[in-house]
């Protein structure tokens, strides 16, 4: 499995300890050096800037008060809501991707890749003229006396439709390393498809579902273009914690910092715990 | 090997050099630059006055830049290199403190309410905002439009319970535009810009919450003189019309 021993999106690589060390040296021009460590400060000192921005004495009244807590409570749910939807759509679309052949699959792979680069806020729009009340679909749940935008769901519809791609492109590429060989001794011992793809599949390719959804819940959590072309911002109901962050960063910086702050370090939280997860 | 290295250092170097160099103006040979920032309601008219000053001084260049008023002071405040600002309301040329020269108010904006093209929903009056399943979005009361909508509540005592609060006059456009929002409230000038994309509904308490706007020359302009003609244009008869036309109240 040579493909299987580049790292994964979240920086964990298939090969063991051993494999690392074996084989002559290969010198590493020294020069490589001064970009590396030039690409990495880029990255790393505005996040110790802003944690030098954070007020200590009123950090934790900041973070604890009702609105900051709302902010958070209705993040930490859309975020999860949403990574089980991607999980729950994601896995079989990426399956059929990796795993069948059919007229015009690049052309549906690119396009469902497409949230991954367009700009969140064209996301947004999308999904306005799609769901909105005058919308492609949404004139017709109009109608029966559905409206979608500037409620909780909107959200966690923006969210899946920005991180969906997450989950497919990392699923993906875990089920074509991992080969068909498995299920193809599982099929020849007369497991039905489904089983196969019950035992066999998804337990292959598990680390790669880990890591994706993380991804995914990563994205969710950061939503905020689309969130407010699509949804809108109302406290407790649609305003996350990217949406405060926005509106209080002018009036009050204080806050705006507390709220970023307690977002790096779910993050962190998350992907430390993806990346030690790696062992099971 | 060490040519190689040499070549790549410089690269790099170079690479530093040019992204050091993106902060920097070019020095114009005659060219005078003024930038002025201007409050997001200004876009049109102060495009426009911006042009016609552009006429009146050859060899002037304007750059506008448009924004929220406190996002714009923020800017300010971290160093932007603004020579001339327009703010959406006093508190926040108040902000600003010693920074602003000379503030003085040219321009006034009341509320109106905006609403899909033939309001649907049968906006009336201001009261009806508050009708139950009537969508309403406002700005939020952190930037001036919301600011000037609390006050209407308190005023009127009519209490408002909002799908969104928006964080400018544009997001709350953009969601009556759609068709999402039954109704709106942003200011008169947003409305008359908006055209026919939403229809307005004038409503008789309007005149009790009034926005000025006052504009300034800033300390640290790099041309004194020139900034302060533009304020002069826009206090001008010429631009006192550009503003009328555009909706905008006497100060």
């Amino acid at each position: 499995m040579p493909a299987s021993a580049s790292p994964d999106l979240l920086g964990r690589s298939g090969r063991t300890d051993r494999q690392r060390g074996a084989g002559p040296s290969v010198g590493m021009p020294r020069w490589l050096w001064f970009p590396a460590a030039l690409a990495a400060a880029f990255i790393i000192v505005p996040l110790v800037a802003i944690i030098l921005r954070v007020d200590l004495a009123s950090f934790p009244a900041l973070i604890t008060s009702p609105s900051a807590l709302e902010a958070l409570w209705l993040s930490l749910r859309t975020a999860v809501a949403s990574t089980v939807l991607c999980i729950v759509l994601g896995v079989p679309l990426s399956t059929i991707l990796a795993r069948t052949s059919f007229r015009g699959q690049g052309l549906v792979r690119s396009l469902v890749l497409l949230p991954l680069v367009l700009p969140p806020v064209v996301s947004g729009l999308a999904l306005l003229y799609t769901f909105g009340r005058r919308g492609l679909l949404g004139q017709s749940l109009d109608l029966i006396g559905i409206q979608i935008t500037f409620t909780t769901l909107a959200v966690v519809m923006a969210q899946t439709f920005v991180a969906l791609p997450f989950l497919v492109i990392s699923l993906e590429g875990a089920l074509r390393t991992s080969g068909t060989r498995y299920e193809a001794v599982a099929a020849t011992l007369g497991a039905r498809p489904t089983t196969v793809f019950r035992r066999v599949t998804l337990p292959l390719v598990g680390p790669g579902l880990l890591s994706g959804s993380v991804l995914a819940f990563a994205r969710c959590l950061g939503e905020f273009g689309a969130t407010i072309t699509f949804a809108g911002n109302l406290p407790g109901v649609t305003s996350t914690m990217p949406l405060q962050v926005y509106l209080l960063r002018v009036d009050d910086p204080d806050a705006a910092v507390a709220l970023s702050l307690v977002l790096v370090v779910v993050a962190v939280a998350v992907i430390g715990f993806a990346r030690h997860g790696r062992a099971i | 090997m060490i040519t190689k290295t040499t070549i790549s250092t410089a690269v790099a170097v170079t690479a530093l050099l040019a992204l050091a160099g993106c902060g920097s103006s070019s020095e114009g040979t005659q060219e005078q630059e003024l930038t002025v920032f201007a409050a997001a309601s200004l876009t049109d008219t102060f495009t426009e006055l911006a042009e016609e000053f552009e006429k009146d001084h050859p060899g002037a260049k304007v750059t506008t830049s448009f924004g929220g008023s406190s996002d714009l002071v923020a800017q300010i405040e971290d160093g932007a290199p603004a020579d001339v600002f327009a703010s959406a309301d006093t508190k926040n040329m108040d902000k600003l403190g010693d920074l602003a020269t000379d503030p003085q108010d040219f321009a006034s904006n009341t509320l109106e309410i905006a609403t899909p093209p033939g309001n649907p929903a049968k906006i009336k009056a201001f009261q009806d905002l508050a009708k139950d399943g009537t969508k309403v979005v406002v700005c939020a009361v952190e930037v001036p439009c919301g600011n000037a909508t609390a006050q209407m509540e308190t005023e009127t005592g009519v209490d408002i319970k909002p799908v969104s609060e928006e964080q400018s006059v544009s997001d709350v456009l953009a969601k009556v535009t759609s068709g999402d929002a039954d109704a709106g409230l942003v200011y008169v000038t947003d409305v008359t810009a908006a055209g026919d994309t939403v229809t307005g509904v004038e409503f008789e308490e309007s005149d009790q919450v009034v926005n000025t706007y006052p504009i300034s020359a800033l300390d640290g302009a790099d041309d004194a003189d020139l900034a302060q003609e533009f304020v002069d244009l826009v206090l001008s008869e010429a631009g006192q019309k550009v503003l009328s036309d555009a909706g905008f109240g006497q100060p």
